[in-house]
């Protein structure tokens, strides 16, 4: 098990380089994000949940992104090279940066108190 | 059953009538006054030719009338007497020949009140009913089920049950006499031990063999039910004594006294050293689970989280904490506690450790919560049924203090064990946390608020929007929500203001799924009877494993508001084949699905709406633009307070 994160965090360091060369695309992003099986714990718009961490408009910048995707050995099950490529990723990158930020609670009547 | 051969009664039943009829039976002190009986050799012979009009008029002519066919009071009759002596307001069930003796007497000779007979579509949910009716009330109620068919038929149900320490009384019918029961299909449907199936997770079981052995059983079964840590009860009911009439044989029937029991509280030694390590710990933490009984459990359970400037995690198997009180705090609290008291836990092991599904080899990997030396307490009637089979006892977790005993009964002990061994410097001390917990509550409540806000108007509906549109469309009605799985992101417990007891029944227990929507139609039926407005998040998944009980609920006029999460899958597989997926390092078949193949509820969409309005709801759908929730909402809400129940389906997001 130890051995396999330590393996995993090194693939993930070597594709850190590699990634982020250019820029997603929005609309791809949203249905890999979909097709891929991101949503499932993430919410159609990466808001998160109960079962995964919110995306949209996330602080990680993309190679960080895709690092996590493929190292991570925790909650997430990581998704390889195989399952989903880098630029598939950095489509999803993009349209979880194309998300509206989420308005000030004080602004919606229901959530104001 | 069988005519009689060479002019002997072979029938056991005819045997004993002919007794009944040979021995008058005045004595009798619970028998109704004696009708003349049709002597057995004039009755009819069966045939197949046309009955006659005067033959119609027998068989479904009042026999009371016109005088008793059966020579005596029936055995269910009797039976009637004894379950009336208990207070059973209902018994939602699904018929069946097994039990039709007891039917017929229920409804007739017990005039269909105390209990009330509610038909039931599936034996799953008689007892989701039962199981939801009795966390509003703290009273169980009795579901009758056929002979192996139906009892199978319920198991999942008393599963659930079982975990979730809910009484439920069942009658199952069964037909023991192998000589003399019907051949075919009832011989089909007896057994020589029909509790054997679910008595690996009911408390009790019995299978009484005469009409004072079922007085004896029942009240003794009822009483075992209601004794904490509560639990279901069966009764195996021969249908022979249902229907054989009492007999001279019984002339000393008495039906036993029931005694409420009291509760198993902790042995004070304990009590006092659970006390002493609270009052000195720095960073106590109270975690309770099926803490609160009834509503006084709440009450208790706040005073000696104020003794204590403790804060409290109310993991939500029952409403045991108002989320409003400056005490109320996120799981997380506990990483920092030098002491947790647990209370009722149903997985103390799971409460401190931490696990992680991420085994790429099938094996996940543990962790733990809390920091090394944190004493733990645990006060949980549960460790009084422990039974071997069914792992509902969880990973087991040692603790410093172990008390087997009931959470609320031990509470008003404790709390004076509390008041008596804090010194001056404690309870300064102890002030000193208030601000500091205000804080922290204030806190996590804007980021609550702040994460709710996230997707507000996505479509499909995200789920802290589902959950608002509600809350603000009910918060002004003495409102009782009545089942939501929690799969919502558990917006309701974070944000809706849980005050009371009845605001919140709980979870299923068993997490067995097709819980949610009779529990919540037994709740409402609770609820109706107290004038309460119930409300429920109803998911898909859930509703369609018995969705007939929609129908019991309009049949029975049962207003209940039912808000669909509708996120067309269940869901929580299309997770878990998903991370089989990525761990084996393939890319999941989605058929023309959005999740993999098997885990999806659409193509075709199931119209829950017109699902719902066909058995006789008020119901709208499929709602997916945000907008539209709130005015279709209120229109719910005026139909469910008109006494109707209604149904909203709406599309939302996953989780
Ligand atoms: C089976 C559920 C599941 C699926 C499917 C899933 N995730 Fe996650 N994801 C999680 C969980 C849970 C976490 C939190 C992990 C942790 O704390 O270690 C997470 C965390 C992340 C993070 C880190 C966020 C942060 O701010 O730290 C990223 C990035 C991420 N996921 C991206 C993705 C992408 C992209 C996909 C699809 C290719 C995906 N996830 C599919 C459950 C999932």
């Amino acid at each position: 098990m130890t051995n396999f994160k330590i393996f995993a965090v090194t693939v993930a360091a070597t594709f850190i380089s590699l990634s982020a060369a250019q820029a997603g695309d929005a609309e791809k992003g949203k249905a890999t994000f979909i097709h891929k099986g991101c949503y499932e714990c993430h919410g159609f718009e990466g808001q998160g949940g109960s079962a995964g961490l919110r995306l949209s408009n996330t602080q990680l910048p993309e190679d960080g992104l895709i690092a996590f995707v493929r190292g991570t050995s925790g909650a997430m099950p990581p998704f390889s090279s195989k399952i989903i490529s880098d630029a598939e990723l950095s489509d999803i990158y993009a349209y979880l940066q194309s998300r509206p930020k989420p308005a000030d609670p004080k602004s919606i009547p229901l959530l104001a108190n | 059953m069988t005519g009689p051969v060479d002019g002997v009664p072979t029938n056991r039943r005819n045997f004993l009538r002919g007794a009944a009829l040979a021995g008058a039976a005045p004595a009798l002190a619970t028998i109704a006054p004696a009708q003349a009986a049709v002597p057995a050799a004039a009755r009819p012979l069966p045939s197949a030719l046309p009955p006659t009009a005067q033959r119609i008029a027998a068989e479904v002519g009042n026999p009371e009338a016109e005088g008793n066919r059966i020579g005596g009071k029936a055995g269910s009759d009797f039976m009637v007497d004894v379950i009336k002596t208990l207070d059973i307001k209902y018994t939602p069930s699904n018929c069946a020949s097994s039990f039709r003796g007891l039917h017929e007497s229920l409804i007739n000779y017990g005039e269909n009140k105390s209990p009330e007979y509610l038909s039931c579509t599936h034996e799953e949910s008689g007892v989701g009913m039962a199981h939801g009716y009795f966390k509003i009330t703290g009273k169980p109620l009795m579901t009758m089920v056929h002979g192996t068919v139906g009892l199978q038929h319920a198991t999942m149900g008393i599963y659930n049950a079982f975990c979730d320490r809910v009484p439920v009384i069942i009658i199952a019918g069964n037909d023991l006499d192998a000589a003399y029961r019907p051949p075919g299909v009832p011989t089909f449907h007896s057994a020589q031990d029909i509790n054997a199936i679910i008595r690996d997770y009911t408390k009790w079981d019995d299978t009484p063999v005469s009409p004072q052995a079922f007085a004896l059983t029942m009240v003794r079964g009822y009483k075992v039910a209601m004794t904490p840590p509560f639990g279901p009860v069966s009764i195996s009911l021969d249908a022979g004594i249902q229907q054989e009439p009492l007999s001279e044989h019984h002339k000393d029937l008495y039906i036993p006294k029931f005694t409420m029991p009291s509760p198993p509280a902790g042995e004070m030694g304990a009590v006092k050293e659970a006390a002493r390590l609270l009052v000195n710990a720095e960073n106590p933490v109270i975690i309770a689970d099926r803490s609160a009984r009834t509503a006084e459990g709440v009450g208790l359970l706040v005073q000696l989280a104020e003794l204590l400037q403790a804060p409290v995690v109310d993991q939500g198997n029952r409403m045991n904490f108002p989320n409003t009180h400056y005490l109320s705090r996120a799981p997380g609290v506990i990483s920092t506690a030098d002491v947790i008291l647990g209370l009722e836990l149903s997985d103390f092991w799971g409460t401190v450790n931490a696990y992680s599904d991420n085994g790429v080899n099938g094996i996940g990997e543990n962790g733990t919560k809390i920091k090394k030396n944190t004493k733990l307490i645990s006060i949980n009637a549960s460790e009084l049924i422990t039974k071997s089979n069914y792992q509902d006892f969880q990973r087991f977790q040692p603790v410093d203090i172990a008390m087997p005993a009931d959470a609320q009964a031990t509470l008003p002990a404790l709390i004076e064990a509390v008041k008596s061994a804090l010194t001056a410097d404690q309870k300064r001390a102890i002030e000193g946390r208030i601000e500091k917990a205000k804080k922290a509550h204030a806190d996590a409540r804007n980021r609550e608020l702040q994460t709710a806000a996230i997707a507000w108007d996505a479509s499909p509906i995200s789920t802290a929007r589902l959950c608002m549109e509600t809350w603000a469309a009910i918060k002004d009605q003495d409102w009782s929500l009545v089942a939501s799985e929690g799969n919502v992101s558990n917006w309701p417990n974070r944000l809706w203001k849980m005050e009371k007891h009845h605001h919140w029944i709980g979870r299923s227990g068993g997490y067995g799924v097709g819980y949610g929507a009779p529990a919540s139609v037994g709740a409402a039926l609770a609820n109706r009877d107290l004038g309460r407005f119930s409300v429920s998040i109803q998911s898909d998944g859930d509703l369609m494993f018995a969705p007939g009980v929609l129908w019991t609920a309009a049949r029975h006029k049962i207003p209940l508001l039912s808000v669909m999460h509708n996120n067309r899958a269940w869901h929580q597989e299309v997770m878990h084949v998903q991370r089989m997926a990525s761990f084996r390092d393939r890319a999941s078949n989605y058929g023309n699905d959005l999740g993999p193949i098997g885990t999806s509820i659409m193509n075709p969409d199931i119209e829950y709406h017109k699902l719902a309005e066909s058995m006789g709801w008020w119901a709208k759908g499929p709602i997916k633009d945000p907008a539209d929730l709130g005015p279709a909402l209120k229109e719910a809400v005026a139909v469910v307070k008109s006494g109707q129940p209604a149904l909203l389906n709406v599309w939302t997001q996953p989780r």
